[in-house]
């Protein structure tokens, strides 16, 4: 596919909207009061919901950010990424388009700069829904700029103190830098800058195959960049099973991204002004040109600039330590979201941000360890889960069977072209709880909430193999899992 | 392949069986027992040939087809080679701490290719130096091999394999030490934990196989309960010495099946999943199946009436996952003679009836793919053949018809201890 480069002023409306909502020109941060009942550091989606959820438990509360509030997933994370991903799951319909006998161009044309300014409004668009003015309108108050903790219930921000009964650090993570030499020099993009590339990159190299590298490397090689994608681990996303992570492989591999796996980067450098990765695979030494290079290695927590220790809180490399309760070393001081989370989604920093409220002032004593978190990685197919792994319940000595249908066995899936995959329901077996789920396919991440749901109202594989669902539907993977547990158990139902 | 309209199943099966160990015996250097991996010019040593080749030569003396004595000095050559070959660091080696590299120089035995040391295939080499130590219980040659046997396992120091984890490497290299390609989920390897679970000089940890078994995941797939492994030959492998009939360990006896009926249930899904055949491929069927490692077309990405499609060269194929691209390998379904004679023979008689080229000098190729249309417009075969395919049909039919291999391995005191160390009981293994 070749990329055509246009005015780039397409978004200064979208861009002076995004501003007005995240982050306004001229702002002036209010007087604060005397104390707080909560102050919440960090304005992304974990912040936002924490202060949002105390307000309308009555409290008050302020909310502190130093940057623009929405945090990772509004202006660097999911949404600027699915947005890239949407447009590049067209080109790839378009591509394949003759298998459903409809002609496609010879030559697809991208317009990385439209493309851009589609994920600025989007952007600013989601924005709204969370805009300062809302946030004012609810009654938070926010404040702008770097804070720290100058003692155990008080946060200072220059010259303003700001006091509070409780604190919440939402603070979030970035991206991990380097851990070779050679990429500071010659200059490398993140999440945090990725979707600034004034055009798309002819070749792309991505490093690191956890679900961002994963997503971004598909992507842009269906969007037309030579993509080569470089793994130190034997397969892509460590916390997925076997089969899915090599479905993935395959898919990707198909769609024409170059694979390295097992292989370990130990430098870059630059020539003639081609940026070059080097690489090891055992005894192999490995070399890939680049025009761009996406470092995708993992997250770091930002804490460094908080002083934790004023306020006697905890923390090492991955993250402020919190107990069970999301309470850390100070009981008055909680932490949510990505800061503390091993799982940094950003459905996993709303929950905790609620969870670390409730907790703080209902003393309700909900435990993070018993989140049900469905995740997914928007590859094609999704990759998605929710509960269990078959390997933790091993662990737990708890006996486990799983119900695997392959999504070439679903109608609805067989029509559309969209049938690789599968959805496995992994059962205590014995019973007909459903421990978890793992469902690669084209929309697994909205299948995988239907198990949710089953999971968070109890309703094991029995009552589940009873429920109509509609025909034909990629969802009817779900109901033939549960029908292959009926037959197993017959007289069960 | 005239035998296709013999009406005796057995005459056919023992025609396949002689034509397969014949390719041991075109394919040796009988200067050192080395075996090569394939039949095509300048094929090196595999290893894991020459273990299987081992464990074939008691086979054909009960056959007939060679003299005990001619079986007896080819194996202690063989023996003799690998106990007097050098075992250092130096990358030009034939092993390192009784291990092997994959592939072995024809005349020389020393390294080939940068290949690494391989633990399956060292397990498998080891299989057939134990076969061979269970079978020769005479005096003269016979003691010699035992000996040089015993030693030979004696000296694979698995514990350092394990490179300090809780489960095993896949190899190592000189140039860069352990390989970690990551083994996750069922697969062969439940020979080399057996093996190496019994050594008595230097055993892996007792928690390694549970460590690997913690991977595994019981599934009901395809209208099977299975211990889901994608190709066939990961089925079949272990299978090869060990008769798993009865015995089971703790994910088999909570499971409440064991590997020999995992392999039934294996072979049942593949014949599935070629009836369904989701992906349209030529051919397939229910008796026209066996997705495994082998030879394929080559990689390449063609239109194929009107299909896009992908083809793959030597690869490990699998199903339902993956990957498949319309090969199989026309050995595949013979080799599971011993867990579902019906399955195994209706399937090699509709093959041999309707493609007779995949089986040349009673011999099958490695590889058949239909849907790519070879010169001839019969589909790509595979040129010549693998001596791994080869061994390892001469075994299987021959567990099938006798049992030899399974009887003399009950018989070996180390796989017995590592059985028991693995956490197997019940059937031959209870007292």
């Amino acid at each position: 596919m070749k990329s055509t480069n246009i005015a780039p002023q397409l978004d200064r409306g979208d861009r002076a909207a995004l501003i007005r909502r995240v982050r306004p020109e001229n702002w002036s941060n209010p007087h604060p009061r005397d104390i707080y009942d909560l102050v919440v550091v960090g304005g992304g989606p974990a912040g936002i919901e924490a202060a949002q959820y105390a307000r309308r438990l009555s409290l008050t509360v302020a909310l502190v950010e130093r940057n623009e509030l929405g945090g990772n997933s509004l202006n660097v994370g999911s949404i600027p990424s699915n947005t890239l991903i949407h447009s590049a799951r067209l080109c790839a319909q378009i591509r394949d388009a003759a298998e459903f006998a409809i002609s496609s161009p010879a030559e697809l044309k991208l317009d990385f700069a439209t493309l851009k300014a589609r994920m600025m409004r989007v952007r600013a668009r989601i924005a709204e829904y969370h805009a300062i003015d809302r946030l004012q309108h609810d009654g938070v108050e926010i404040f702008f700029g770097e804070a720290q903790f100058s003692g155990p219930a008080t946060l200072a921000m220059g010259a303003t103190s700001l006091k509070f009964k409780k604190a919440i650090i939402a603070t979030g993570a970035r991206p991990q830098p380097p851990t070779f030499p050679g990429l500071d020099t010659i200059g490398y993009r993140t999440s945090n800058n990725i979707f600034d590339m004034p055009e798309l990159p002819q070749r792309l190299v991505v490093i690191g195959g956890g679900p961002l590298g994963c997503e971004l490397a598909q992507a842009f090689c269906r969007l037309g960049s030579h993509v080569t994608i470089i793994q130190n681990d034997p397969k892509f996303l460590p916390r997925e099973e076997r089969d899915a992570a090599e479905l993935l492989s395959e898919s990707m591999a198909r769609d024409g991204v170059d694979i390295m796996l097992n292989t370990t980067v130990v430098g870059a450098h630059a020539e003639n002004g081609t940026k070059f990765v080097d690489g090891k695979n055992y005894d192999k030494k490995v070399s890939v040109a680049a025009d761009e290079i996406l470092l995708s290695i993992g997250r770091l927590p930002n804490v460094e600039n908080l002083d934790l220790k004023n306020a006697g809180v905890d923390c090492d490399d991955k993250g402020v330590k919190v107990d069970d309760f999301l309470r850390t070393a100070n009981q008055n001081v909680y932490a949510a979201g990505d800061v503390c989370m091993s799982h940094k989604f950003t459905n996993v920093a709303w929950v905790s941000a609620r969870m670390a409220v409730r907790n703080a002032f209902q003393d309700k004593g909900m435990r993070h360890s018993e989140m049900m978190i469905p995740w997914c990685t928007f590859c094609e197919p999704e990759i998605a889960h929710v509960g269990m792994q078959v390997w933790d319940a091993r662990e737990k000595s708890i006996p486990v069977k799983t119900y695997t249908v392959m999504m070439q066995d679903v109608d609805r899936a067989i029509t559309s072209g969209q049938d690789d995959g599968f959805v496995k329901i992994h059962v205590q077996d014995g019973t007909d709880r459903i421990l978890g789920a793992t469902i690669v396919a084209t929309r697994a991440s909205e299948l995988i909430n239907e198990v949710s749901v089953i999971m968070s109202a109890g309703i094991g594989m029995r009552a589940l193999s009873r429920v109509i669902h509609t025909y034909p539907a990629q969802s009817e993977a779900i109901r033939l899992a549960a029908l292959a547990y009926e037959k197993d158990h017959p007289g069960d139902v | 392949m005239g035998a296709v309209t013999t009406p005796d199943d057995d005459a056919l099966v023992d025609r396949l069986q002689r034509g397969a160990f014949a390719y041991i015996g075109t394919y040796i250097n009988p200067e050192n027992g080395l075996v090569a991996d394939t039949s095509r010019d300048g094929s090196p040593c595999s290893i894991a040939v020459v273990g299987f080749a081992l464990s074939c030569y008691p086979i054909a003396v009960e056959n007939g087809w060679i003299t005990r004595e001619a079986a007896a000095a080819r194996t202690l050559k063989t023996l003799q080679f690998f106990h007097n070959s050098p075992q250092n660091d130096q990358p030009d080696s034939t092993g390192f701490r009784g291990f092997y590299y994959h592939f072995l120089d024809m005349k020389t035995g020393l390294r080939v290719w940068q290949c690494e040391l391989s633990l399956i295939d060292t397990t498998l080499l080891l299989a057939g130096v134990l076969t061979a130590a269970c079978y020769f219980d005479g005096a003269g040659p016979e003691a010699e091999i035992r000996e040089l046997a015993d030693a030979l396992y004696r000296r694979v120091d698995w514990a350092w394999a394990q490179d300090g984890f809780g489960t095993v490497s896949q190899g190592w290299k000189p140039e860069c030490g352990f390989l970690h390609y990551g083994w996750e989920g069922y697969n062969e390897a439940t020979i080399l934990y057996i093996l190496g679970l019994g050594s008595p000089t230097h055993p892996l940890t007792p928690k390694s196989f549970g460590g690997w078994t913690m991977t595994y995941q019981w599934e009901n797939l395809l209208g099977s309960d299975v211990l889901y492994s994608g190709p066939l030959f990961t089925h079949l492998f272990s299978h090869a010495w060990i008769d798993f009939r009865g015995i089971r360990d703790e994910f088999m006896r909570q499971s409440g099946s064991d590997y020999f009926e995992n392999t039934k249930s294996a072979v049942a899904l593949h014949r599935e999943y070629g009836a369904r055949n989701p992906n349209n491929y030529e051919g397939y069927g229910r008796d026209f199946w066996g997705i495994t490692a082998g030879d394929g077309p080559g990689y390449r990405d063609m239109r194929v009436d009107g299909r896009d499609r992908r083809f793959f060269g030597y690869m490990s194929r699998g199903a339902p996952y993956g990957p498949d691209d319309g090969t199989i390998a026309p050995w595949a379904m013979l080799a599971t003679l011993p867990f579902t004679r019906v399955a195994a023979l209706s399937g090699t008689r509709h093959l041999l009836a309707s493609h007779p080229q995949v089986c040349k000098e009673d011999r099958f190729s490695s590889g058949f793919n239909l849907t790519l249309p070879g010169d001839d417009g019969e589909g790509w075969l595979s040129d010549g053949w693998y001596g791994l395919d080869q061994g390892l049909l001469v075994m299987m039919i021959e567990n099938a018809r006798s049992g030899l291999i399974w009887k003399l391995l009950r018989g070996c005191p180390y796989v017995v201890a590592g059985l028991k160390r693995a956490g197997f009981d019940g059937g031959w293994l209870a007292p």
